[in-house]
């Protein structure tokens, strides 16, 4: 069996070439007129790739030739190619996160098992890539499990969140006051209800704006003159307003903490120039946080995930040679029962929970 | 997580096994001389672990604990200490409940000190925004000050029902035996009514829960060593 992918990705294209291979039905034709036996289609907004399996030897450049004919690209250099080995590696590369944008995503993961499942379905994989694509599961759990790549958020916004949650453990319970109605508070407000959020209050010099914002996250709104007093009971601040000079000075707030010595206050500054005088930062039990010590961190947790693909690339190889042996075997043998692709929806089902 | 609670609950047996042999041997709870009084305090640690860690699924506390439990072993079987053979003296349940008792609250000092080092641990990297691989594997601040506090009570509460026990005892204790033994009941009484009248944040708190029991050590090993001296 001769295995091969061909594919762009955000390494070897723009977006704008990315877009026009999204999902076509032309890049089925293209694989069945060349004899492929199997064929599988993975798009996603960073790369469009297709994995085939043939009975003779198809030459991988008469395929991206003729994919770059279907969208009218000049000339297919930006096309990349894999065969056997290699291409058994990439796909593994690919679901476990090593390939993407962001280094240690997970989200490539459950594309893949989508992209498979429908091509299962379709009947477009079969046995050959019910073992490839179960082992690549298994392989990209694995990496997860056993490397830290995926140690760590590396967005400001899920940053913030994380050390939400570092903090106070469930967000539940945590009432937080929104300052400042912009798209990037509204952004991290979401980001917080989606970790279970529940008690927010909107604050904003203008009224309108407050109470917009307000409904659109379910919150509160709060008069502007009123919201230091807020501090007194909240848990979490995020402030995002315009204001030239910090709103929040260390001899505002340290009163109002005596009140609250046992609860953390967690304060995410977004703003630019900063809302909150840094000296708040050495108050007892305040966690403050601007858009550079959030973007820092971010970079940090990328570094991380960087230093952890060595680790992750040795587990790849491991099974990329386990995976060879195995097709090696299963080749001189009869149909094993465990390679019945409707095995695979079971299997896909375990590996997603 | 499971692995540690499963190494220090390995462990747990095998001392437990230790004492048992021990105390049949003696023919009294062993904790006769420093030694002893070592490895059960270690027994304890790993007793109050075996409690804590699977009901506040503190991750990371196992392997906080495990090091502690290592070190009170290897300070026992290593140090100069001298191991006398006690005397088969008649059983005196007060006695024994009182020390047993103020030992077991000694593993819930251990662990909140545990937790009061993880909590430090945590605290300088939130605030120093400097986040090093082990930040993410600690359980967030409030779940361990929660911890720490309700460690503080469980030991409080113990050392208490010993210490009165010690009045019941029915032979003279050592002076110096009682003073030390009220000097820590005192010692956590303070940090737990700081807690609770808001004198202290709860970084104070995890701070002084070290301080507390390394005092606590300290004047453990002085109660040991003048009971030792006493004995007849």
């Amino acid at each position: 069996m001769n295995l091969f992918c061909v594919g762009l990705s955000h390494h070897t294209a723009d977006v704008e070439t990315l877009e026009r291979f999204g999902g076509t039905a032309e890049t089925d034709c293209v694989l069945r007129s060349c004899g492929c036996t199997e064929a599988l289609l993975l798009s996603t907004c960073n790369r469009v790739e297709v994995y085939a399996a043939a009975d003779n030897f198809v030459p991988t450049d008469l395929i991206a030739r003729c994919l770059a004919r279907t969208q009218n690209l000049q000339g297919n250099e930006n096309f990349y190619r894999y065969e056997a080995a290699e291409c058994v590696r990439h796909l593994f590369r690919v679901a476990s996160g090593l390939d993407s944008m962001v280094v240690g995503e997970t989200e490539i993961l459950g594309q893949t098992k989508k992209a498979y499942e429908k091509a299962r379905a379709s009947g477009a994989a079969g046995r050959y890539f019910h073992r490839l694509f179960q082992r690549a599961f298994r392989v990209a759990k694995q990496v997860r499990t056993h490397t830290e790549i995926t140690r760590g958020a590396v967005s400001v916004g899920s940053v913030a969140v994380d050390l939400a949650q570092k903090i106070f453990g469930e967000l539940r319970n945590c009432k937080v006051l929104v300052l400042g109605a912009g798209e990037t508070s509204e952004r991290t407000v979401r980001a917080l209800i989606s970790r279970g959020v529940v008690d927010l209050r909107v604050s904003n010099r203008s009224p309108e704006r407050a109470k917009a914002l307000a409904l659109a996250v379910t919150g509160c709104p709060v008069p502007f003159a009123e919201w230091p007093e807020q501090c007194r009971e909240i848990d979490i601040l995020l402030t995002s307003t315009s204001s030239e000079v910090p709103i929040l000075s260390q001899e505002k707030l340290a009163p109002m903490l005596r009140e609250r010595i046992d609860r953390p206050l967690f304060i995410i500054d977004i703003a630019v120039p900063r809302n909150v005088a840094p000296n708040v930062n050495t108050l007892d039990g305040v966690y403050l946080y601007d858009i550079d010590s959030l973007q820092s961190i971010a970079e940090q947790s990328l570094v991380m995930r960087r230093e952890q693909v060595a680790a992750a690339e040795q587990i790849i190889s491991q099974h990329v040679a386990e995976f060879a042996e195995s097709i090696a075997r299963g080749l001189n043998r009869g149909p094993d029962p465990e390679d019945d692709p409707t095995v695979g929806e079971s299997s896909l089902r375990v590996s997603e929970s | 997580m499971r692995f540690n609670f499963f190494a220090v609950g390995l462990g747990f047996i095998f001392q437990t096994a230790f004492l048992s042999i021990r105390g049949h041997q003696l023919g009294r709870c062993p904790i006769t001389n420093l030694f002893e009084v070592i490895i059960f305090v270690a027994w304890s640690v790993a007793l109050f672990y075996m409690v804590v860690g699977p009901a506040y699924r503190l991750s990371l506390m196992g392997a906080f604990t495990a090091p502690l439990v290592v070190l009170l072993e290897l300070f026992a079987l290593i140090a100069p200490i001298e191991k006398p053979r006690s005397p088969r003296l008649p059983p005196n349940p007060w006695l024994e409940f009182h020390a047993s008792m103020s030992l077991v609250a000694y593993g819930a000092f251990a662990l909140a000190c545990i937790a009061g080092v993880m909590y430090l641990v945590q605290e300088r990297q939130l605030k120093t925004h400097h986040l090093h691989s082990i930040f993410y594997h600690l359980p967030p601040l409030t779940d361990l000050f929660a911890a720490i506090t309700r460690l503080l009570w469980w030991g409080f509460v113990l050392y208490t029902l010993g210490l009165v026990s010690g009045f019941f005892v029915g032979e003279p204790l050592p002076w110096a035996q009682v003073f030390c033994a009220i000097g820590v009941w005192i010692l956590y009484g303070f940090i737990l009514q700081g807690r609770y009248l808001r004198w202290f944040a709860p970084k104070r708190v995890a701070a002084l829960c070290i301080i507390g029991f390394s005092a606590a050590l300290t004047l453990l090993w002085g109660i040991t060593f003048t009971a030792q001296t006493h004995m007849p």
